[in-house]
């Protein structure tokens, strides 16, 4: 029988974007979108869609791609199915802007209770944005079930799923009972690049959309417990000394020097 | 509901480093106007030889001992997160601090998720509001990019995460109470098991513990050149690592990196070589004291931080530094 697999996902600001094009907008405690950068899959659910579409290699699965926003860029948030897989389901509100992690897992718990029942909940080990890392294991609480972070591999097996939970030096195995959240670590190796097939493939499906409404969940009780009151960057002043000499390797013999003179080395 | 719950960390069997930073984080909160006195909960298979008075800044202290909570009862961490609920259950704080390392940071999401309320992930500060009563926190966003100051509404349990090595750990010797807590029947519910841990010896000097870290990013262009980089550790007695993007490129093991979702490093000097600096490596670097850089990009991030850097490229640069520590250690 197919396994049925969630994969929660977000679409965050490019990370990679230069620290230069990095703007805040303090008086709505938001940030700027750099522009002509456009927003992306945060890069540890693409790894989470990997986990996914191995598991889907390797045997029968489906996969379903969970998402929770407000203006979503479709072409970004189509990428999971044009990696592979097979429909994503969407909730789009401006409300999603401003609540906290426990709405979040709200709005989550509902869209999986509407598309479910699932035998893996991935995603991935933290959202690029507010690096908070705490979703999936609010989902896991929420929904009752077992969950294990940091995934390097994930191997569903007869009712357990099999997980290779990176550490800083090594890796543990843990054995969970099916269904389970699990959330998934760049460990795992790179997201495959979305093939033509795929990307055709995609561009002629449809997300399905979910409303607040039909999720069953009002503005009230989506009311944040933890709201942001400033968001700033910090000041930060270069106090740096460069090191130059008549050539690279010159430079290079007199930073050692200058290190030696202060004792650092 | 009264007080703060700190809840500690074991380690080679005595309270960890980071529980007295959390000790030092909950004192903060009580000078300035939370109630109730700090509870400084530890858990393990055998915690005979914890004693209050190796607990400074804390008003008691709670064992909780199983053998399901040996080592944090791994894997999952089902078992210390059903430890603390109980606890909660007992003596509901109204504060609960964690330290954000492997285990607070899986636990403290998992334990404020059970009890219905928000949790603050991976704190540099945290104050009371006078005027709410409520504790206001601030955390890093966006890779270091920017800081976020969070304020807890409502009134249910406040659960937070400290960055390790932020606060000072409170000296001196600890005055509290101690006492032991049965939570037998709480972690008898664990569903994660760990089957085994394998860890991977690093030779040398642990990149956690070295005076010295020499570093290597994409940069680099290849595995080869990180050979370079060990033979200008091994002479200064340091070790090496890499930013991420190395680590994911497979130059080398994942555990060389450092960063957000590395390892955090305090080498008295960090050379990076070919490292571009983004906030999410500079966030394993606060800790570092003098960082050193060879870029050839002047406008690299990494000079931002930097107190002594080279703008060039690491080929001509680095065999000439490198030449050069070995005459003077010659
Ligand atoms: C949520 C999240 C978590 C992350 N966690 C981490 C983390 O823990 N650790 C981490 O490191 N990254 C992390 N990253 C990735 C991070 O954002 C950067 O992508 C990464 O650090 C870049 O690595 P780099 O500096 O080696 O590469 P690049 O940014 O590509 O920089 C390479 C640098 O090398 C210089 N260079 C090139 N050739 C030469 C030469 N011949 N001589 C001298 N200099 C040269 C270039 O000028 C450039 O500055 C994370 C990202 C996200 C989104």
């Amino acid at each position: 029988m197919a396994l049925r697999i969630a994969v929660c996902v977000k679409q965050v600001p490019d990370p990679e974007t230069p620290a230069s094009a990095f703007k805040v907008d303090e008086s709505v405690n938001r940030i700027v979108p750099a522009p002509g950068i456009p927003p992306v899959v945060n890069g540890f659910d693409l790894h989470a869609v990997e986990a996914a579409l191995r598991i889907k290699d390797a045997g029968d699965a489906e996969v379903i791609i969970l998402a929770a926003g407000n203006d979503f860029v479709m072409d970004v948030m189509k990428k999971p199915l044009s990696m592979g897989a097979d429909a994503l389901v969407l909730a789009e509100d401006p409300i999603f802007e401003d609540i906290d992690a426990v709405g979040t897992v709200k709005v989550l718990a509902a869209m999986i209770e509407k598309t479910g029942p699932f035998d893996l909940i991935l995603g991935g080990r933290q959202a690029s944005d507010w690096d908070q890392a705490h979703v999936p294991l609010g989902l896991a609480e929420k929904l009752g079930l077992p969950s294990v972070t940091l995934a390097r591999n994930v191997e569903p097996q007869d009712g357990v799923v099999r997980i290779e939970r990176a550490l800083t030096d090594g890796y543990q195995v843990v054995e969970a009972p099916i269904p389970a959240v699990v959330t998934v670590s760049n460990e795992l190796g790179e997201a495959r690049y979305p093939t033509l097939r795929g990307i055709m493939a995609a561009s002629r499906k449809q997300p399905e959309r979910l409303t607040l409404d039909e999720l069953g969940l009002t503005a009230n009780d989506l009311k944040p417990d933890l709201s942001l009151r400033r968001l700033f960057i910090p000041e930060s002043e270069s106090q740096v000394e460069i090191i130059e000499g008549e050539d690279e390797a010159d430079a290079g013999r007199k930073l050692a020097l200058r290190l030696r003179e202060l004792n650092l080395i | 509901m009264a007080g703060i719950l700190v809840i500690g960390e074991i380690q080679d069997g005595a309270i960890s480093a980071v529980s007295g930073e959390l000790l030092a984080a909950a004192g903060k909160l009580v000078a300035e106007g939370v109630s109730g006195g700090v509870s400084l909960a530890v858990m393990g298979d055998d915690l005979s030889a914890i004693m209050a008075v190796q607990a400074p800044g804390a008003d008691r202290v709670i064992r909780m001992s199983d053998p399901a909570l040996k080592d944090e009862g791994t894997g999952g961490y089902d078992a210390p997160v059903l430890a603390v609920a109980a606890l909660n259950e007992s003596i509901s704080p109204d504060i609960i601090l964690f330290a954000k390392t492997d285990f607070g940071a899986v636990a403290g999401p998992r334990v404020a998720f059970k009890l219905g309320v928000a949790v603050a992930q991976d704190c540099i500060d945290v104050a009371l509001d006078s005027e709410t009563g409520r504790v206001a926190v601030t955390r890093p966003v966006f890779g270091g990019n920017a800081l976020g100051i969070y304020d807890f509404n409502g009134d249910g349990t406040q659960v937070v995460t400290i960055r390790p090595g932020v606060f000072d750990p409170v000296e001196g010797e600890g005055s509290g109470t101690i006492e032991d807590f049965d939570v037998s029947d709480a972690v008898s519910r664990v569903r994660a098991v760990l089957v085994e841990t394998i860890v991977q010896d690093s030779e040398g000097v642990r990149l956690e513990d070295a005076d010295v870290i020499i570093s290597g990013g994409r940069g680099l262009g290849g595995p080869a050149p990180f050979e370079q980089l060990q033979e200008l550790a091994d002479l200064l007695g340091g070790a090496v690592g890499a930013s991420r993007a190395a680590c994911d490129a497979g130059w080398v093991d994942h555990s060389y990196q450092i960063g957000l979702t590395g390892k955090s490093v305090k080498p008295t000097v960090y050379l990076s070589v070919g490292i571009s600096g983004a906030s999410q490596h500079m966030a394993g670097l606060s800790g570092a004291r003098n960082i050193v850089a060879i870029n050839k990009d002047d406008n690299a991030n990494i000079f931002k931080s930097a107190r002594f850097g080279v703008i060039g490229d690491w080929e001509k640069v680095l065999p000439a530094f490198t030449a050069t520590v070995r005459d003077l250690a010659g």
